[in-house]
């Protein structure tokens, strides 16, 4: 997704290394995602609900 | 003494054989960090052995501030990987790995290099017109763990 729209960024973070992002993310199981610090995603999902709910905040 | 089975190196250089576009990778990292930059610098030290498209620039995270700043990283071993535009330009593809990338995060780094490296994207026409029509800074983080 970040590959192909330059207004976005994306993070691959291996949560055991930095506990202080687990904790501030409240990371209790992986995958978890989380967007724009607002919307998370627990779990591995379908790709058409994943990109619905991802950017659902995201277009003006 | 390579990390990778012969088997696992001899699948990774079929699938990078694909790639048609150089990829950098911007390895984050001081050398006070201790194992997990060590372990990281050794993972990688595998990926150009197997692709003459994969190269590996190492950054340091506390002189080289004007990287740091330009590729928002405020914490190490990270990762960010770097291809090129049709003119030769460097494009950032705004795709970062933050951690050692063991396991899961090997096989995700995997991806994202092919990707970079102009592999078709796994995104579906519609979810791929949905992502284009994003215009507002949109930041995903993907928490995951090594197994």
């Amino acid at each position: 997704m970040a590959f192909a729209n330059e207004h976005i960024t994306a993070y691959a973070v291996e949560a055991t290394e930095f506990p202080d992002l687990a904790r501030k993310y409240r990371v209790t199981g992986v995958p978890k995602t989380v967007i724009n610090d607002q919307i998370e995603i627990l779990g591995g999902i379908p790709q058409d609900e994943f990109v619905a709910q991802a950017l659902v905040n995201s277009q003006l | 003494m390579s990390l990778l089975s012969p088997a696992d190196q001899e699948k990774l250089r079929e699938s990078f054989a694909e790639m048609t576009a150089p990829v950098r990778v911007l390895f984050f990292t001081q050398t006070l960090d201790g194992e997990a930059c060590v372990q990281t610098r050794r993972i990688l030290d595998e990926l150009p052995a197997l692709s003459d498209k994969i190269a590996i620039e190492e950054v340091n995270f506390v002189l080289d501030k004007d990287k740091v700043a330009q590729y928002g990283i405020d914490r190490v071993p990270a990762l960010a990987l770097v291809t090129q535009d049709a003119a030769g330009a460097p494009r950032d593809t705004r795709i970062r790995f933050l951690g050692t990338p063991a396991g899961y995060e090997f096989v995700s780094l995997v991806q994202a290099l092919m990707l970079a490296g102009g592999h078709a994207s796994s995104l579906t026409p519609e979810n791929r017109a949905r992502v284009a029509a994003v215009n507002t800074p949109t930041t995903i983080q993907v928490f995951s763990t090594p197994t």
